[in-house]
């Protein structure tokens, strides 16, 4: 499916690059400012578009474009469903991108991307040209990972691993669940965004059960052996929500299952449960755009450490979740640090400006139960092969609750910082 | 309690006076009591001991910072004791030696003590005074020749206020170019030199976040004194 449709693509470049003759154009091509167009406006990509904005003085013309008028994010929408924060707290508008910083905001699908024409074409009809191009769609499913399960069921069986209508879906099935009946999560593998998102969820889903439904129980399939922070989080789901939790790992079938929406029940190995709640999140890869544009090997967009180039055309970066970088996980933190280097290397190389080493980090903040907060945290540099590894560290078992409180307080700082990082 | 504690300090200036014999170990505590004359002016210990303008300091040592009850601290020392600092001889003695490089608000308004064996004479004093004293040398000092004070080179560096703003990329990530004080220090219109002395200290792993400590471990001299240049500047 995938090959098949970029050879379509490739053979039929020149007819597409004739067919956005008769589209309308929203730029004149090729002259004039540098052009920058960025395609998804998450951590990535509005990031990408406020930094090239605000850096290069008005010498670039910056287009961002981005499907929805608000953008909620994916960290912290755990928490909103445990009721930590509400829905507003976590939406976000592009408002100030347009107004303050001069950016082209449009809400529009991206639909082709013409590597040769260097034009991007909208699902509304327009076509953009670009000097350089950045992606940054973050993830989509992988088809037929979760047996029983597509996208159709997402209604019946919600992933809520792109925020927004799926993470208040969800919430409202957690919350309409009858007493003592079992909350049921497919934990996804590896790689996917935002590796203690899952764990994260069960604790807060355990947290809203403990406190509205105690005699209710979480059922986890997983197709892993461990998983990020297992140990704090072990510690913390029997120190909060003792019996409540049942984790199925890979030794013991967590990885063979399938589920039925119609009869709401989840097989794992053979074994049959009827459950009342169940969050799929599938395997997933590069957002389709990437596959779109012929950059993708495998389910992900390989890049080159130092700029954030893809490894296949040097006029594409690919930001975040989509792209295959090396040793970063990926979270809207590392997202937003490669944004940066991206940043810096489009407008060097568009207006010449300094091109400083590339530097990564980040860190991922998870909240337990109330107050107790635990952290994951590395700094990278970019090598030849890939973005590596340098330093890290983790919060600790056993530590004290005024530690925990304040890792979760610098966690909310964060929030604040990056999403003011991110849409000015 | 009262008289635990005072067993407690019996046993050690006992074990101190055993030890003495092989001279001055970590301090002699006699000396120390003249050289907190100075401290007086702000700070109590032993009976009766209460909050002044600094914190009372009976059992200092083994202490969080920022802990005592009823003492209103800076936020900095505050948020240290937030991130697990305990007071040992180590972390007091750096205190002593420089108390900006420790907390860059702290409101200890003192210079610092550079003479090294001064200050293991005034933490010897002090100890007397914990029930519970942690870390200290039992044998040779081993803070012997360690300065940890910036260099005055370092503090020197002219920062290329171009390169920090890249840099502070990363910074602002959480620090918000606001200023806003929300979980996370704000770090805008700092002095640059103080910005240096608390990087530093950092990288020397004497402030404890970790965070910090992993940031601060890559970052150059230059580097640190680019950051420092551009985030006084930013208004």
């Amino acid at each position: 499916m995938k090959l098949n449709r970029r050879g379509f693509l490739g053979a039929t470049a020149g007819a597409a690059a004739a067919a956005s003759l008769s589209a309308p154009m929203v730029h004149a091509a090729g002259h004039g400012k540098p052009k920058v167009v960025v395609i998804g406006g998450g951590a990535g990509g509005a990031t990408a578009a406020r930094y090239i904005a605000k850096d290069s003085k008005g010498e670039i013309e910056v287009t961002l474009v981005e499907p929805t008028r608000t953008y909620y994010t994916c960290f912290f929408s755990n928490l909103y469903m445990a009721g930590f924060r509400d829905l507003g707290s976590i939406a976000h508008s592009y408002g100030t991108l347009a107004a303050e910083y001069g950016i082209n905001v449009v809400h529009d699908w991206a639909t082709g991307i013409d590597r040769e024409a260097k034009t991007v074409t909208l699902a509304g009809g327009a076509t953009l040209n670009y000097d350089r191009l950045i992606l940054s769609p973050g993830i989509d499913f992988v088809d037929g990972a979760v047996e029983g399960w597509d996208i159709s069921a997402q209604n019946k069986m919600p992933h809520a691993y792109k925020a927004g209508s799926q993470s208040e879906l969800l919430k409202a099935q957690i919350e309409a669940m009858p007493e003592g009946g079992t909350f049921a999560m497919v934990a996804p593998p590896n790689p996917f965004r935002c590796p203690p998102g899952p764990y994260e969820r069960i604790s807060m889903v355990a947290h809203i059960l403990k406190e509205k439904n105690p005699t209710a129980k979480i059922l986890i399939a997983d197709p892993k052996e461990k998983f990020s922070k297992m140990a704090l989080f072990q510690e913390g789901w029997g120190n909060h929500y003792d019996g409540m939790i049942d984790w199925v790992g890979a030794d013991f079938g967590g990885g063979n299952v399938s589920v039925n929406p119609h009869d709401m029940t989840l097989t794992i190995d053979g074994d049959v449960n009827k459950v009342d709640v169940c969050n799929v999140i599938p395997a997933m890869k590069a957002g389709k755009i990437c596959d779109m544009a012929g950059i993708t090997e495998g389910n992900w967009a390989p890049v080159i450490a130092h700029t954030m180039q893809s490894k296949v055309d040097e006029n594409i970066h690919v930001l975040g979740d989509a792209s295959n970088q090396g040793d970063m996980p990926k979270s809207g933190f590392a997202a937003n640090s490669q944004a940066k280097v991206a940043a810096m290397a489009v407008r060097s190389a568009l207006t010449g400006s300094k091109l400083f080493p590339a530097k990564f980090t980040n860190t991922c903040w998870s909240l337990i139960d109330t107050n107790d907060g635990v952290k994951v945290g590395a700094s990278y540099e970019a090598t030849d092969e890939k973005i590596a590894k340098v330093d890290g560290f983790i919060s600790k078992t056993g530590e004290d609750a005024e530690l925990r409180q304040a890792t979760f307080e610098e966690s909310v700082g964060w929030y604040a910082g990056i999403t003011s990082d991110m849409f000015g | 309690m009262e008289k635990i504690r005072k067993t407690l300090v019996a046993g050690l200036v006992a074990a101190t006076t055993a030890s003495t014999a092989s001279a001055n170990e970590f301090g002699d505590a006699e000396a120390g009591l003249k050289i907190f004359n100075e401290c007086k002016a702000c700070h109590s210990v032993g009976t009766g001991a209460k909050n002044r303008v600094g914190p009372q300091l009976n059992g200092i040592f083994g202490r969080r910072a920022g802990a005592v009850d009823g003492f209103k601290y800076s936020k900095g020392l505050a948020r240290m004791g937030k991130d697990g600092l305990l007071w040992d001889f180590d972390k007091l003695d750096r205190y002593v030696q420089n108390p900006k490089a420790f907390a860059s608000d702290t409101r200890m308004n003192y210079k610092g003590l550079k003479d090294e064996a001064k200050r293991a004479d005034l933490l010897a004093f002090l100890r007397q005074y914990s029930d519970n004293p942690q870390n200290i040398p039992e044998a040779a000092p081993t803070i012997t020749g360690t300065d940890h004070s910036v260099d005055p080179t370092i503090l020197a560096i002219q920062g290329d206020p171009e390169y920090g703003e890249y840099l502070s990329s990363e910074c602002t990530t959480c620090h918000q170019l606001t200023g806003d004080n929300d979980g996370i220090p704000g770090i805008i219109g700092w002095p640059a030199e103080d910005f240096v002395i608390a990087m530093h200290a950092y990288k020397d792993k004497f402030r404890p976040h970790p965070v910090m400590q992993m940031m601060s471990a890559r970052l150059s001299n230059d580097e640190i004194a680019a950051l420092a240049a551009y985030f006084e500047a930013v208004e």
